[in-house]
């Protein structure tokens, strides 16, 4: 056999296995999405959305996890955006160039991949034994601290994105580095902050063992947020774990609304960035 | 008296005072961030103090894992993390390398981004969703066709056979492996794509000019000249799996016990903390599981220090280049 054609045959057996590789891939995307529609469609009603998480054995809705989950994501993002895009902020224009920058870029850059679990523990030593008992503000915390390195990523890099000369334009009219900052920069930069805050949300909002023990859980209703509050994705560890088919069945139902927003929220803000000529990939 | 220069001073001056404050308050949050890691690492250490003070370096080596005792070691689910980490690495490596190269080499470009997209959602898919998939769908299908095979098959082989002994469970260190490597996929993926899109084209080009297949040139000059990256690339994957917590504490079985056999139940770092902290009685046991924390983190931090490292490098290399 000649060495070409050797070589031709090697071409063919590398490109069909990968191409065999991407349709694996593609296919675990369609069977995870698929198991999640046909256990959790069917169990989609009303009383999930009106009902408070039931007792052992007995049927009942998902109202308190959902609202728990709601809250605590939001506070998370209001807490976390903020100083994640001063951070960046601070990367992407004051501290530029400097070794201070490089370092806090190159620890968040750890922190992005850092075991959530190991937040919660942090946020339990922090505020759970200070304040004596679990509570959503605790909980909030934890996916604050979650959200921070998500954000000052994208913020950064959206920033570095909106030219230089802009800057200079706007300096050379009088203004303030600040100034030129929140009214030349970020406005340029919005929709990639925009996408940057949304990824936030999406990695937050199906996060689970920073809650187990900073919000815990709660069987009722509650919005006290000094106290235990229900969440979703503990809800759905508890459930699922649970021998009861009641439970189970409204666990498959919090898998199912949990990815869909997340996935949904993805996809949004993918192509806000894309459409807008913006990219970037906190995942990495 | 309020003439268009004063008031023009009082604007300048309020001006400069914005400006100091939202310069500090930048400097302030990027401080934050170096502030969460002291913090963090503080925090682990103030925990996981007392039961490093009664086991010393036994905590590490020890195998026993008894809360009726008081006797912590945590040998075990080291074992189990590690175990797991790698059967992720050994499936998750060669698809995100297939599925690589199919993105920058073979795909259409209409076809790159649907694809792309698709794989990096599942990067998005939360973690407990992927354990009470592991654990509803995978693991029936693990225990009643691929273990019973993999036990007559490949059970009764010398050496590996060890592996592959014992009763089929369904859940256990593989099926928590197999789990990891679908989570781990996305990323090691997105990184190697990155970085054989940094290939400089004339290279490619030249080895093309020699005669080169399309194959030849994403073994012989893309790999190569991605090495570092693809190393970086797979080491993050790694810090991912080493870490995670929820999908495993599904699948893992939660068994103090270290068996030699990848289809029995065992339990890793992270599900031992996410399973037991919650009724964890006693000031010994939560310092053991904040000990178990402690070992995690040095664990990825150094795994994915490492791995942010040599990505940092091969991106100064493209830079400087251009």
């Amino acid at each position: 056999m000649s060495t070409l054609r050797r070589r031709r045959i090697m071409n063919f057996v590398a490109f069909s296995a990968s191409m065999f590789a991407t349709a694996i891939g593609l296919a675990l995307l369609g069977a995870i999405l698929w198991t999640l529609l046909s256990k959790g469609v069917g169990a989609v009603n009303l009383a999930v959305f009106t009902q408070m998480t039931p007792g052992p054995g007995s049927a009942g809705g998902l109202l308190n996890a959902i609202f728990g989950s709601v809250i605590m994501t939001l506070l998370g993002i209001l807490i976390g955006a903020p100083i994640g895009l001063l951070a960046g902020t601070y990367l992407a224009e004051y501290g530029r160039g400097t070794r201070l920058s490089t370092v806090v870029r190159f620890i968040n850059d750890v922190q992005l991949s850092a075991p959530s679990i190991i937040v919660g523990l942090f946020v339990y030593m922090l505020l759970v034994i200070r304040m004596g008992h679990f509570s959503a503000i605790a909980g909030a915390v934890a996916l604050a601290v979650i959200a921070l390195p998500v954000m000052v990523r994208t913020t950064e890099d959206m920033l570095n994105l909106v030219p230089r000369s802009m800057r200079d334009g706007s300096a050379a009219l009088g203004a303030q580095p600040w100034r030129t900052i929140t009214h030349i920069v970020y406005p340029a930069a919005r929709n990639g902050l925009l996408t940057g805050a949304m990824l936030a949300v999406a990695r937050i909002s199906g996060e689970t063992a920073p809650l187990l023990f900073t919000a815990l859980n709660n069987q009722f209703w509650s919005s006290d947020l000094t106290r235990p509050m229900a969440n979703l994705p503990v809800v759905i560890f508890q459930f699922a774990m649970s021998p009861y088919k009641d439970w189970q069945q409204l666990a498959w139902v919090g898998a199912l609304l949990i990815t869909l927003f997340v996935l949904v929220l993805s996809v949004i803000a993918r192509s806000i960035s894309t459409l807008f000529g913006q990219h970037s990939n906190p995942g990495e | 008296m309020n003439t268009p220069a004063v008031a023009l001073t009082g604007h300048l001056r309020r001006e400069a005072r914005t400006e100091r404050v939202f310069r500090v308050a930048t400097l302030a949050s990027a401080l934050l961030v170096l502030l969460l890691l002291a913090g963090v690492i503080c925090t682990l250490i103030e925990g996981s103090w007392p039961a490093l003070k009664v086991f010393k370096w036994s905590f590490v080596t020890g195998e026993r894992w008894n809360p009726v005792t008081d006797v912590y070691g945590a040998l075990t689910p080291l074992y189990g993390t590690i175990v797991t980490s790698v059967i992720a690495l050994v499936i998750a490596v060669p698809l995100s390398f297939g599925i690589a190269v199919f993105l920058t080499e073979i795909c259409p470009l209409w076809l790159r981004g649907p694809v792309s997209t698709a794989i990096e959602l599942l990067a998005s898919v939360p973690s407990i969703v992927y354990g009470i998939w592991g654990l509803f769908v995978l693991a029936p299908i693990l225990q009643h066709s691929v273990q019973p095979w993999l036990i007559d098959h490949v059970g009764s082989l010398p050496v590996v056979g060890a592996l592959f002994q014992g009763p089929p469970f369904g859940i256990g260190l593989l099926t928590a492996g197999i789990v990891l490597a679908i989570m781990v996929l996305p990323f090691v993926t997105s990184v190697m794509r990155e970085v054989f899109r940094m290939t400089p084209v004339a290279l490619k080009e030249a080895a093309y000019g020699l005669g080169a297949t399309q194959w030849n040139v994403v073994w012989d000059v893309v790999l190569p000249w991605s090495r570092t990256g693809v190393i970086g690339g797979i080491m993050l994957g790694l810090g991912r799996a080493l870490g995670e917590t929820m999908a495993v504490t599904f699948v893992i079985g939660n068994a103090h016990r270290i068996s030699a056999s990848l289809l029995a139940p065992s339990t890793t770092i992270s599900a031992a903390i996410a399973n037991e902290f919650a009724e964890a009685v006693g000031d010994l046991y939560t310092s053991a599981l904040f000990a178990l924390g402690l070992l995690l983190f040095v664990l990825t931090f150094a795994v994915i220090a490492a791995a942010r490292f040599m990505l940092l490098r091969l991106e100064r290399g493209a830079v400087k280049r251009k």
